[in-house]
C-alpha cells in the first residue's frame, strides 16, 4: 500500500494501474520504420522476462512450452485477462504497437499477478508491429488461436493496405498458425467486417467454423464481452461482425 | 548524426542514383548491361553491339532508372525492370521486346523461372507479381517463381520462402519458412547447388556485412561468413569498427564451388571481393573500383563485375559504368582447391574494346569520378534501405508538416 502511495499511477483501492495515466494516440502507423528492439527469431524470444514462473531461470527455456495464443492490437488487454484464467496452463502474449498502451498492460498484469498469486503468470504483452515482425515471434504452426479484435479500420481506399487483416498478411498468419488453429476477428465498423470476411474467405488456407462449432466455443463469447472497445461498443446498443476461421491444410 | 544526408536524400528525389547492373548469359553468348535508363547488350555470337528493338505499342526503352536486368537459366529470355515501372522481356535471339508488363508500382527485383514460362517481379511493397508468358497478352497477377520455391528478401532483415503454386495465377499463399538471422537489410540471395546436394543451399549478402548460408526447408541458418571482417583484415586501418560495410552483390559458381561477394568499405581501394569456401580476399588493383554488381558465368568461370551509377549530379558524366573481369577462379584441376584469381587486363576481356565501349559508353574515366560515384551509391543504398533515425526535433517537425492533417479554422 505505501508504495501504491507514492506511485499515483495505480489505484489505491484495487493496485491496478489507472487509464487515465496511460492516454494514448488512437492511431499509430503501422508502415513507419520500427526502433524499438524485435527478436531476430523466435529463438530470441525471452520467455523467462515474459513467464518468469513457468521459466525460472533464462538457462531453462528448453523450448518444451511455447506461446500458443497471440492477441494482435491487445489494446489495454482485456481479452487476455480473460483468457488467462480460463486457459491457465497455456502461454498467450498481447502485441500493441502503442507503446504507452503496451505500458499499461504490462502494469496491469503486474498488479494481477502480484494481487492474485499464482494466476495470470501464463500472460504477458510485447510492443512490436505485427504486421511486420510476426515471424520473429513464433516459429511455423506454433499457434492454435489468433485475435484480431476491433482493429483499426482505416476507412479510406489509399489506407486499406495499413489493415491488419489482408489477403497478404493471412499469408504470414497460416504460416505461424497450427493446422487446426483458429483466427478470430470482430469489429463494429460493418464495412470492416465485411472486408475480414471476405480476405478470409478467399483464402485457400482458412475454412469458417459451423455455426455449432461457434455455439460451443467459449472464446467466441469473450469477443464482444471482455474486451474494453467491445463493453463500449455494446454501452453504445452497437453492432458487431465476427468472422471465426480455421487454419487447414491447403488442397493440393 | 546521421541526420544531414537522410534529410538530404529525403526532401530530394532528384539527387537518387542508381547502380550500374550486369547480366551475363548462361554461355556467354552475351553480356548486359544498365547504367540509368539505359540497357546496353554486347554480343559475342556476332561480337558486336545490339541494338534492341521494341515494336509493342509502347514503342520505347525504359524511360527510369533500370533496378533489375536478368537472364533466363536456359538464356533465351533477357528480362528488365525499374522506376519507369514497366517490365520488358526481350528475347535474346531477335533482341526484340516479347513483351511489356506495367506494374502500378516502381519494380525493385525480377526472376525468370527455370522453364521459362513464369517471370515475376517485386515492388517496394513487399508484392511479388507474376507474368505468365504463355498467355498472349501478358497478364499481371500477383506472385511468382523459382521451380518449387518463391524466395523473397527485405530490408527488415528477413527473407520469406513461398511454396510455389499449381496453380500460380490464384495467387501463392502457402509459406515454407523464413530464414531469420541477419540483423540488417538483405540485399542479396542466390542459390548455391553441389553435386552432393543438388537442392542447393541459399546464400545472402547483408548489410550487416556478413554472409549466410541457409536451408531453406528448415529456414535454419547453416553458416555465417563475417565478410566485412575478412575483408578489413586487407586494409587493416582499425576504423573498421564503427561502420558495417554492406554486402553489395554477390553470385555463386555453378559447381556451388565459390560465392563471390561485393563488399563496400569505406577507404580507397576498398571494394573487394572474394570467394567463400576458403575465404580468400581478391583486391582489385588499377584504382578504385567497388562493384555494384557481379555476375559469373557458368560456361566459362568469368567472373563479370561492374561499377557505376546514373544521375550523378555535379558530375561532367551524368551517368558511368566500369566494366571488369576476373578468370582464373575455375579449378585447375579437380585435386586441389588451389585458385589464381586474376583480374584481367581490358584488352584480354572477350569482345575487347569493343565490348567496352558498347557497355561503358566510353572506354575510360577518371579516378575521381568512381570514388564520387562510390559515395553516391552508398547514400542511396542506405537511403533505401536502411531505416531512418529521427531525432526527436525532427519527428515533431515531420508531424507538424503532415499533409495529412486537418487544418482548424
Amino acid at each position: 500500500m505505501l508504495e501504491n502511495e507514492a506511485n499515483p499511477t495505480l489505484s489505491k483501492s484495487t493496485g491496478l494501474p489507472r487509464k487515465r495515466f496511460y492516454r494514448a494516440r488512437a492511431h499509430s502507423n503501422p508502415l513507419s520504420d520500427s526502433h524499438f528492439p524485435i527478436p531476430i527469431s523466435p529463438h530470441h524470444v525471452d520467455y523467462f522476462l515474459h513467464y518468469p514462473q513457468f521459466f525460472p531461470s533464462s538457462d531453462q527455456t528448453d523450448g518444451s512450452k511455447k506461446i500458443q495464443f497471440a492477441d494482435i492490437g491487445c489494446g489495454f488487454g482485456g481479452l487476455l485477462i480473460s483468457l488467462a484464467t480460463l486457459f491457465p496452463e497455456t502461454l498467450m502474449i498481447g502485441m500493441e504497437l502503442r507503446d504507452k498502451v503496451t505500458e499499461y498492460v504490462k502494469e496491469r498484469i503486474l498488479a494481477l499477478r502480484t494481487a492474485n498469486p499464482g494466476q495470470y503468470q501464463n500472460v504477458s504483452v510485447v510492443r512490436t508491429n505485427s504486421m511486420k515482425y510476426i515471424p520473429n515471434y513464433f516459429e511455423k504452426g506454433q499457434l492454435s488461436k489468433m485475435f484480431f479484435l476491433f482493429p483499426d479500420p482505416h476507412f479510406k481506399e489509399k489506407n486499406h493496405r495499413r489493415r491488419v487483416i489482408s489477403r497478404f498478411l493471412l499469408d504470414e498468419y497460416a504460416y505461424v498458425l497450427q493446422v487446426g488453429g483458429i483466427i478470430y476477428t470482430i469489429t463494429d465498423v460493418e464495412e470492416l467486417g465485411e472486408w475480414m470476411k471476405t480476405c478470409l474467405q478467399d483464402h485457400p488456407m482458412f475454412e469458417a467454423l459451423t455455426s455449432e462449432e461457434l455455439e460451443v466455443d467459449p472464446v467466441v463469447k469473450l469477443l464482444s464481452s471482455a474486451t474494453e472497445e467491445g463493453q463500449k461498443v455494446a454501452r453504445n446498443g452497437g453492432q458487431t461482425f465476427q468472422a471465426v476461421y480455421r487454419r487447414i491444410a491447403p488442397s493440393l | 548524426m546521421e541526420d544531414a544526408p537522410t534529410e538530404l536524400g529525403d526532401s530530394n528525389k532528384d539527387t537518387e542514383v542508381a547502380p550500374a547492373l550486369i547480366a551475363v548469359h548462361p554461355s556467354q553468348d552475351s553480356v548486359a548491361t544498365a547504367v540509368g535508363s539505359d540497357l546496353r547488350v554486347f554480343d559475342f555470337r556476332q561480337n558486336c553491339a545490339v541494338s534492341l528493338k521494341d515494336d509493342s505499342s509502347e514503342g520505347s526503352l525504359h524511360r527510369d532508372s533500370i533496378r533489375a536486368v536478368r537472364y533466363g537459366a536456359h538464356g533465351k529470355l533477357l528480362v528488365s525492370a525499374g522506376d519507369d515501372k514497366l517490365v520488358k522481356v526481350w528475347s535474346t535471339l531477335s533482341w526484340r521486346c516479347i513483351t511489356t508488363v506495367c506494374s502500378e508500382k516502381r519494380v525493385s527485383a525480377v526472376a525468370i523461372s527455370d522453364d521459362g514460362s513464369y517471370v515475376c517481379f517485386a515492388d517496394k511493397f513487399g508484392v511479388v507479381w507474376i507474368v505468365d508468358l504463355d498467355t498472349p497478352d501478358g497478364q499481371v497477377v500477383e506472385f511468382s517463381p523459382d521451380g518449387k520455391y518463391i524466395l523473397s528478401a527485405d530490408r527488415d532483415f528477413k527473407i520469406r520462402v513461398t511454396v510455389f503454386p499449381k496453380n500460380p495465377l490464384d495467387g501463392a499463399h502457402e509459406i515454407q519458412s523464413f530464414c531469420l538471422g541477419h540483423t540488417e537489410f538483405v540485399s542479396c540471395i542466390a542459390f548455391l547447388c553441389t553435386p552432393e546436394y543438388p537442392q542447393g543451399f541459399l546464400v545472402s549478402g547483408s548489410g550487416d556485412s556478413t554472409v549466410r548460408m541457409w536451408d531453406i526447408i528448415s529456414g535454419s541458418l547453416l553458416d555465417t561468413c563475417e565478410v566485412g571482417e575478412k575483408a578489413g583484415l586487407l586494409g587493416s586501418n582499425g576504423r573498421e569498427a564503427e561502420c558495417y560495410s554492406a554486402v553489395t552483390d554477390l553470385c555463386t559458381s555453378s559447381d556451388g564451388s565459390l560465392v563471390a561477394v561485393a563488399v563496400q568499405r569505406q577507404v580507397p581501394e576498398n571494394f573487394l571481393l572474394h570467394p567463400f569456401f576458403p575465404c580468400q580476399v581478391v583486391p582489385i588493383r588499377g584504382g578504385t573500383f567497388i562493384p555494384t554488381s557481379l555476375q559469373m558465368c557458368s560456361s566459362t568461370g568469368l567472373l563479370w563485375m561492374i561499377t557505376g551509377v546514373s544521375n550523378l549530379r555535379g558530375s561532367e558524366y551524368p551517368s558511368l559504368a566500369r566494366v571488369r573481369v576476373i578468370s582464373g577462379l575455375k579449378k585447375s584441376n579437380s585435386d586441389s582447391n588451389e585458385r589464381e584469381p586474376n583480374v584481367m587486363d581490358d584488352n584480354d576481356i572477350p569482345g575487347g574494346a569493343k565490348l567496352l565501349e558498347k557497355l561503358q559508353g566510353s572506354l575510360s574515366y577518371s579516378e575521381e569520378v568512381f570514388l564520387a560515384a562510390a559515395e553516391a551509391v552508398k547514400t542511396a543504398m542506405s537511403n533505401l534501405l536502411i531505416k531512418k533515425q529521427y531525432s526527436s526535433e525532427k519527428r515533431e517537425f515531420r508531424k507538424r508538416t503532415r499533409n495529412d492533417k486537418k487544418i482548424k479554422h
